[in-house]
Order: structure tokens, then sequence, then C-alpha cells
């Protein structure tokens, strides 16, 4: 590589910085701490879908070591009070951690005993702080929350990411699902604005066969969450992907 | 040359594999603002997108400061949401320290200092800054994510922003045309160049489109409007 000669004895190169004499050479500090781990124990989509009165959040009960299908039983669809459905896709050991936080939130809440809950939006703010914080600081919670809540009468439905992205609408899904499952949604959502409770289950169960038949990380046992304006929060489950395989045979070309 | 071709199994890999982490995500999104005599037009388009995921359709990129200010965001919306809370929070300060709403060129000032004070960890935003200044005329106030400001009088950001910029120039500008008459435009008249200009958009960037929602600020206070975009 061509390099000129310094400008004067001592002197820096074009286009270098000039080393002043004398100067101490730079200690590293060691004191330093690495972040940004990988993601371990990790679980796939989520799909949550807005109808009339409420929400419908599903997501299966896998937690996988890479392509290893290691833990088959962990709820990650929650209830947090009788608003909020939490769920989360990501790492589970972060899922766990921020778990345990809100549940010590709801509990010095109850303890108050003033008759106010956390509601759907000041969770989802929270939540939102919180993950922008861990990303600030390069060590990031590898999740992807959705909030499903009730909140003045009217459902709410949001999602924070790990860097803190946030955003609310009618129908989000997360992982694999965005992919998959949110196109399914959104055309369900063109052709009928306003789902009924059983209209919406179907096309949630319906996304979640598809995605097991396309996600090879995937699990046919899921849960459901529901929360109602009228019926409150239920988590069904687990239930059972309906299963067809029966014009598998008939899939070539792969 | 070998016509072999290696197979690659992430998943069979044995290695290690380090999971990089990015803190900024591009989630898009065009502000465009044009000023007038006696008003201002901002309009932001409503898509939330990253990579080739559409996050929503209906995202609101317009914040309201204060009765004569308007802010529009676009790029990493984390740090959006994050800039315009402690912005909103600034502005409740200033009002019961001060017992009078911040102006516009002081909102201004603040901001270009708020970049600044991350200039080592930036907000990755593009701002556009919009308002009336004191004597009432319109004004566009534009940012880089560091803080640099400039004053000006129409001003396209966003992943849409080196397409449109050039057009706002020609058209509100009247830059290389010959035989042309400087005249202040009218708000009708930049009601539909913003309209016209974020159609082209929502053609060229995958970026921009579904709708755009636009903020008329006048002496009279801030008026909304809504315009649909291509939704593909």
């Amino acid at each position: 590589m061509f390099s000129a000669p310094p400008f004067w004895q001592n002197g820096p190169a074009p286009g270098s910085f000039y080393d002043f004499p004398n100067m101490q050479p730079q200690v590293q500090p060691n004191d330093f701490r690495q972040h940004t781990q990988s993601p371990v124990t990790t679980s796939t989509s989520l799909v949550a879908v807005t109808y009339d009165k409420g929400i419908i959040i599903a997501g299966d009960l896998l937690a996988s070591y890479g392509s290893l299908a290691r833990y088959r039983n962990c709820p990650r669809i929650v209830k947090v009070n009788n608003n909020i459905i939490l769920g989360s896709s990501g790492d589970y050991a972060d899922f766990q951690y921020v778990q345990n936080f809100i549940e010590q939130k709801v509990i010095s809440d109850e303890c108050l005993d003033d008759g106010i809950t956390l509601k759907p939006k000041s969770l989802y703010c929270w939540l939102t702080r919180i993950l922008y914080n861990r990303r600030s600081k390069m060590d990031p919670l590898w999740n992807n929350f959705i909030v499903a809540g009730i909140q003045d009468g009217e459902p709410f439905l949001g999602t924070v990411d790990k860097q803190g992205t946030a955003y609310s609408d009618k129908i989000i899904c997360t992982g694999y699902g965005a992919h998959i499952a949110t196109p399914m949604l959104r055309d369900a959502l063109d052709n009928k604005p306003q789902l009924t409770q059983a209209e919406a289950r179907a096309q949630v169960e319906r996304c979640m066969e598809v995605l097991y038949y396309r996600d090879a990380r995937s699990f046919p046992k899921y849960q459901l969450g529901i929360i109602d304006a009228d019926q409150g929060v239920s988590i069904e489950g687990p239930l059972q992907v309906a299963q067809n395989w029966s014009v598998a045979h008939s899939i070539k070309g792969y | 040359m070998s016509l072999v071709v290696k197979p690659n199994f992430p998943d069979y890999q044995t290695a290690p594999v380090q999971r990089g982490f990015n803190p900024y995500a591009d989630n898009g999104g065009s502000v465009v603002a044009i000023a007038g005599d006696d008003f201002v037009i901002i309009g932001a388009d409503t898509r939330l997108s990253a990579g080739f995921s559409i996050y929503t359709r209906e995202q609101n990129k317009l914040f309201p400061l204060s009765s004569t200010t308007v802010l529009g965001c676009s790029g990493c919306w984390c740090d959006t949401l994050t800039l315009t809370r402690i912005l909103k929070s600034r502005m409740q300060m200033y009002q019961q320290e001060h017992n009078k709403t911040m102006s516009t060129t002081a909102c201004a000032q603040m901001l270009s200092t708020m970049l600044y004070y991350k200039r080592f960890f930036p907000y990755y935003i593009s701002n556009v800054l919009v308002g009336l200044d004191n004597d009432g005329k319109g004004v566009v106030y534009s940012y880089d994510p560091i803080g640099h400001c400039e004053k000006r009088t129409h001003r396209a950001g966003g992943s849409a922003g080196a397409l449109l910029q050039p057009l706002l120039d020609n058209q509100i500008g009247k830059k290389n045309m010959l035989n042309v008459k400087e005249e202040p435009v009218s708000q009708q008249r930049a009601l539909s160049i913003i309209k016209d200009v974020f159609i082209s958009a929502a053609e060229r960037d995958i970026y921009t489109g579904d709708s755009i929602l636009i903020n008329i600020i006048t002496k009279d206070g801030i008026k909304e409007e809504t315009f649909q975009l291509r939704k593909d």
C-alpha cells in the first residue's frame, strides 16, 4: 500500500493523527463486561387478534434449545390481573425474570388495597421502558411481549420487542407468526372488520394449525388466552392443534 | 472452479454462534413539511415497518408539543418513543416553571440540545419540527440524528426524504426553473403538493404507504386530516 512520508520529523503522515510525545500508553480497562448474550431457551410465535369485545391470544407450550424441543410444558401466556393477559416469545428465562417482576408489582398493588389495579396501557408503557433501558445498556431482554387487556371497556392489544419498539394494533403476531399468521388474520379482518369471539377463535386456531405445519420450532400443544369485556380473563389449555396430514404426501419439490 | 455446492445447515453447526444485537432498528416512515406566511403543514405516513414486515398500518408519527408546534419523527421507533416522551415532560416542566408555553423557536433549540446530548449513542431519528414563530409565520426546522438544526421553508425527511426533497425544492423552492417569480406558497397548494408527493413516495419506497396524517397549523390551532395511500 502507498504511504506518504510524515510532514516533518516524527510528525503525522498525511491522513493520520499526530502522536503526542511523552504520552503514557493507553491502558485498556480490565473491568469491562461483555453483554449481549444470545437467547438460549426460546419459545416461538404468538398470535393475537382483537374481536368486538375482547382479545384472543395463542402460543404453544414449547421452549426450545435451538432446534431441540427441550421443554414441552412451558406456559407463556399468563394472567396478570383481571384486566391484563401477558404473552411472551423469545428467551424463556428473560420472560420468567420479567414475570416475577410483574407479579411483585401486582402484589404491591393489592397490598395498597385502594381498589386501583394495574391497567393494560400502564403495563405496556412500563415494559417499553424496561426493555428500552436494557437495550440502551446493550444487555437486552431477548423477548417480544404482547399485552392484551381491557381498558375503559375497550380492548387494548400492544407489543414491545427487545429494542423497546412498541406499537398497538388489532392484530399482533410475533416470530414466525409475523410472516405467516399476520397476513391470514389481516385478510380475515379485511373481509369482516368486527369479528365475534367465536370467529376470532376459529381464525386463531387456524393460524396455530398452519404455524404447526410450517414452523419447525412449533409444537401441537398450545394455550389460548381470552380476555373479554364481559367474561373477564380465561386461559385455556393445554389444547391440541387439529392436525391433518392427509395431503402431506402430495407436497413435492422441497 | 468446483461445481459442488457446499451444504449449509446452520442448525447442525457445533461451533458456538455469537448472536449480534443491534440496538437500532430502521422502522421507516417519511415526514414532509411545508411552511407558508401564516401557516405550516406537516404530513407523515402511518406505516410502521421493519425489513419486509409491516408492523402496523396506522401509526401516528406526528407529536403535538404545544398548540403551535408539532414534531414529526421517522427512523428508529424505539428512540422516537423515548425522545418524544422526554420532550413532552420537558414541555410540561417549562410550562410549570415559567407559567407560559414554550415558543416554537425555543422548542427547536431544545430539541437540538437534547439530540446532541446523546452525541455518542444517538437517537436514530430524522426529526422535522414545525410551528408558528413569535410573529405567526410558519417555520420548519429539520435535524440530523445528532442535533444539527436547520431552518427552512420545506423539508422531506425519513425513508423517502432523498426521493422527495428535490421535488419540493423544485415545486416550492422554484429551483432549476426559468422565468419563475418568487411568491409565497398558498395553503391549498402546499396541501395538494404534500398529498401528491406522498403518492409518489408510496410508489417507489416500500417503507412509505398505507395512509398519511396531516397537521395544518394556523393561528386558529391545529387541524388534522388523513389521506389514504396504497396499502401494498
